[in-house]
């Protein structure tokens, strides 16, 4: 035991003084990340946990409200475009800081975005905003113009954190971890400043005193990195930390009856589907893969959504945590979410889906598996994910629905690297995906245009490999379209266009489970308003919004007391052990031959 | 005439020994280098079997045009035929190079010492407390051989070494119900000063070790019984209990210290092994060591990381083997005679 406090003492010494002296005052908001952080450097930042990080750090130019996504002020207090729709002028906010005390200015701006445009390093998190940029420039301190190469209509969605120059023009390398560092991270203009960083441990942000929207209501908002969201629950439970998201349904039905914790089931933003290889291709148009021609048939595909039950799937699978789907826009984003008329949607309806394949002429053979037209029995391969649970049970279901109408399933579960290895270059039939949409419907649209096939085959890129001259027509008048009415019109029409072609069956948009200590506080803001998700938003409403509970116990960083006696105890046991072995060694010292 | 031949047998006796244990150690030292050189050139093939392109690994999700991804492939050096990235990656290696994580971008080396030190204090001292109460137990249970105290005790290490990890720490986790901390190496406000430190990172360690420690003291225990029950027939202890010794000082003085030794280099065998079994655990409890940031590069899969952790890991065993072999030398003269 002594060996193992002075091999503690021995590792301990070299971290003492790098731990900050933070003297604990006032509110903590103490929140459980399962999810790494790759880098702080918000030009890096891809993970989902960094880039909530940065949200909080660093003002945008506009951001999703929280009411309802629709694009609000942030930097830019209002902007204008040209008649040609290429030109944006965006009038900055006067009298913001960043926290060494220089002004925020539309030169900060058109750095941030220069850079990502002129250094191919910085342009790993946020380089596909730039992509149509053909200059910014600030014209005065308050006035920021983009031009872009063709009319776009994501301009007031760009979710590109705006950073000082001050602090990131000295930073010549992006890629130096010193990028990472709070000296560098630290200078921002957010409702929260980094103030610490221990890789694999903490994010410590403290609430920025002079945030242009007002102080938040808690002082210091804390990231504690768990690997394993069981331990994270028991945290939870423990009063170790206030809040938890990602969880499973399990894990949110035996906390929704816990004692000082309240749950939050929000509808989510991804969408779970299972894509239909009707014909990979690359962007040249030379087919790649090995899929199953008889899925080039849109009656096939057809059939195989009808004989689907997604909904059984949100109820067994999902525990009911989960909205069966339309649209690739969830109904997270109303304006935008599409839903299929009753007459066009494709129920589950084996008979039906029999009837159409009978008539499109596939017969059944001796065994009950249909014949394709080459003569042989069609069997499909069903791509997953071996280590996601959802795959698992998912296939039994889907291989025993097909089978139902003839149609031969195999699973084929396989390492997550695997999956995308063949997703890419089309060695598959049926495949388990999904994608996490933003507020602007713009990007998860044109990852199905032809434009985003892949240039060779392997590179990723497209989702579905689906490339359709109506819905690249659609897509366009969509991205160049600015009366928001009309634009929604667009973005519906795509994916009602999408629907009816089948590349991918769109299951469910899966619930976002968080929970949180309500006896520690009292509310957050969730977005959008009522049904929505406290943490991971587009923006920082959900922690900027938290208010702590009335007599709340206010988050007491270090061991509990019994904690402490229990090491005490310890401590005693110990030395009565070492004591007792003492005492008998002398004893039997005397007792020698 | 007769003790002149002793002599001379005596002198030429002296040198020899002197170059034999020079040729053993050398001898060792050279299969040390040849197993290492050989784990290297084995990870190296190993990690270029997984499936899945690296470049395309990185890319994923993102739109990239050939070019980007030709560039890519040149950057990380992946478009080199294999034997050159072989000799790159050795060349890298012999100047402490382990080349650069995909995932941090950041030297391998550097996220590996990173962690180190979190991973030696959970083994160290789950070792030093695996071996003193393996060790304790071993006698005891070899000493009453068939008593209950044998039995019970035996049961439960064979139970304990069979259980998960994995189960056996998250069944700690939410039976201590708040009293050791759920997960990480320290809470974010202890005061900087050292001793409140020392007592976080103690308070910390206490699950992660007592899983740790529960599944690998049995075979110091078990290993302890078996050759302590070797040694109970043994004619010397018949001697030193004829001499009127007490039975305990029987036990401590002459039959402990011969069983000792199969013990011993046991500790300094598994200590290799046990570092790179601490992946579960780790996960389990978020300590934040080498084991965690293996789990973390396989989820990428980060291969430059990967391959960094694995000749570590690998060179542990193959150090811990060495200093085994010679330590067991050095100890037990019957060996050096030979």
């Amino acid at each position: 035991m002594g060996a193992a406090v002075a091999a503690a003492a021995l590792v301990a010494g070299p971290f003492v003084p790098a731990a900050q002296a933070q003297q604990q005052s006032g509110t903590v908001l103490r929140v459980a990340l399962v999810q790494e952080i790759d880098h702080l450097n918000p030009f890096l930042a891809s993970f989902a946990s960094s880039t909530m990080v940065g949200r909080m750090a660093w003002e945008f130019l506009t951001l999703p409200s929280a009411e309802d996504n629709t694009p609000a002020p942030g930097l830019a207090e209002s902007w204008s475009t040209s008649p040609d729709k290429l030109t944006w002028t965006y009038k900055i906010r006067d009298g913001v800081q960043w926290s060494d005390g220089q002004p925020v200015t539309a030169k900060d701006a058109a750095y941030t975005f220069t850079r990502i445009m002129t250094d191919e390093n910085a342009q790993e998190a946020n380089g596909t905003y730039v992509e149509n940029f053909e200059s910014v420039t600030a014209t005065d301190d308050r006035t920021l113009v983009i031009r872009t190469k063709t009319p776009q209509a994501s301009m007031t969605a760009l979710d590109v954190p705006i950073v000082p120059e001050h602090i990131w023009a000295n930073q010549p390398n992006m890629t130096d971890p010193a990028t990472d560092s709070v000296p560098v991270v630290g200078v921002g203009d957010g409702p929260f400043l980094i103030t610490e960083y221990r890789p694999n441990e903490l994010v410590r942000l403290k609430a920025n005193p002079d945030y242009w929207r007002g102080r938040a209501k808690i002082d210091e908002l804390q990231f504690i990195s768990y690997k394993n969201s069981e331990a994270a629950v028991n945290a939870l439970r423990n009063n170790e930390v206030d809040f938890v998201n990602r969880l499973t349904s399990t894990q949110f039905d035996t906390l929704k009856n816990a004692e000082g914790i309240t749950t939050n089931q929000a509808i989510g933003r991804r969408y779970r589907e299972i894509i239909v290889n009707h014909g990979a291709q690359t962007q040249s148009r030379q087919p790649i893969g090995d899929g199953n021609p008889v899925l080039k048939d849109v009656r096939v595909r057809q059939a195989i959504a009808r004989a689907l039950d997604p909904q059984t799937l949100v109820d067994k699978v999902l525990g009911g945590y989960g909205q069966t789907g339309g649209g690739i826009v969830p109904a997270s984003f109303p304006a935008y979410h599409w839903e299929p008329a009753a007459n066009e949607r494709y129920t589950f309806d084996p008979a039906a889906a029999n009837a159409q394949l009978d008539q499109a002429g596939y017969p059944r053979g001796a065994d009950g598996t249909r014949i394709g037209p080459d003569g042989k029995p069609i069997e499909l391969r069903l791509l997953g994910r071996a280590s996601e649970d959802f795959a698992q049970r998912a296939s039994d279901y889907v291989v025993s629905w097909l089978g139902a109408v003839g149609i031969k399933v195999t699973k084929q579960l396989v390492s997550d690297n695997e999956v995308d290895e063949r997703t890419n270059n089309g060695t598959y039939d049926l495949a388990f995906s999904g994608w996490g949409t933003s507020p602007d419907p713009d990007y998860i649209l044109s990852k199905q245009t032809c434009a985003a096939l892949p240039a060779v085959a392997g590179s990723s890129s497209s989702t579905a490999f689906f490339c359709d001259p109506e819905f690249d027509r659609l897509y366009a008048a969509e991205s160049t379209e600015f009366d928001p009415a009309t634009r929604a019109g667009f973005v519906k029409q795509a994916q009602a266009r999408y629907y009816s072609q089948v590349p991918s069956i769109v299951l469910d948009y899966d619930n976002v489970l968080e929970a949180y200590r309500s006896d520690n506080f009292a509310s957050f803001t969730k977005q959008p308003a009522g049904t929505g998700q406290i943490m991971e938003q587009s923006g920082y409403w959900g922690f900027y919004g938290a208010t702590p509970a009335e007599g709340g116990s206010s988050a007491s960083g270090g061991p509990s007391g019994g904690a402490w006696i229990a090491i005490g105890a310890g401590i005693v046991v110990v030395l009565a052990i070492a004591g007792t072995a003492a005492g008998r060694r002398r004893k039997s010292a005397d007792d020698q031959e | 005439m007769t003790n002149a031949l002793s002599t001379a047998a005596a002198e030429l006796d002296e040198p020899r020994r002197g170059t034999g244990t020079a040729r053993f150690l050398l001898g060792k030292l050279g299969g040390a280098i040849g197993s290492l050189l050989l784990v290297v050139a084995l990870g190296f093939l190993l990690f270029r079997m997984i499936p899945g392109d690296p470049v395309t690994t990185l890319t994923r999700d993102r739109p990239t045009s050939p070019e980007q991804l030709a560039q890519l492939r040149a950057r990380l050096g992946v478009d080199q035929p294999l034997l050159q990235q072989f000799l790159d990656y050795l060349g890298g290696l012999l100047r402490g190079d382990l080349g650069t994580s995909y995932g941090y971008n950041r030297p391998v080396s550097a996220l590996i010492g990173e962690r180190l030190g979190p991973t030696l204090l959970l083994v160290g001292t789950a070792t030093v407390l695996a071996v003193a109460l393996g060790l304790w137990l071993g006698v005891r249970a070899a000493w009453r051989r068939g008593s209950l105290f044998d039995r019970t005790h035996t049961g439960i290490a064979l139970t304990l070494w069979s259980m998960p990890q994995f189960w056996l720490g998250l069944l700690l986790l939410i039976a201590t119900q708040g009293v050791f901390p759920s997960g990480g190496m320290r809470s974010p406000d202890t005061p900087p000063e050292f001793f409140p430190q020392l007592l976080d990172i103690a308070h910390h360690l206490v699950l992660p070790c007592v899983t740790l420690l529960a599944v690998i003291y049995a075979q110091y225990m078990l290993v302890m019984r078996s050759s302590l029950l070797g040694e109970m027939n043994a004619e010397y202890l018949t001697t030193a209990r004829a001499k009127g010794l007490r039975e305990d000082l029987v036990r401590r003085r002459h039959a402990v210290p011969n069983a000792l030794l199969p013990t011993v280099t046991l500790v300094f065998l598994q200590f290799g092994l046990v570092v790179s079994g601490t992946v579960t655990v780790e996960t389990v409890f978020s300590w934040p060591g080498l084991g965690l940031l293996t789990y973390e590069a396989l989820r990428v899969p980060d291969l430059p990381l990967l391959q960094g952790v694995f000749v570590v890991m690998a060179g542990s065993v193959i150090v811990m083997n060495l200093i085994a072999e010679v330590l067991y030398r050095v100890l037990d003269p019957r060996v050096r005679a030979q």
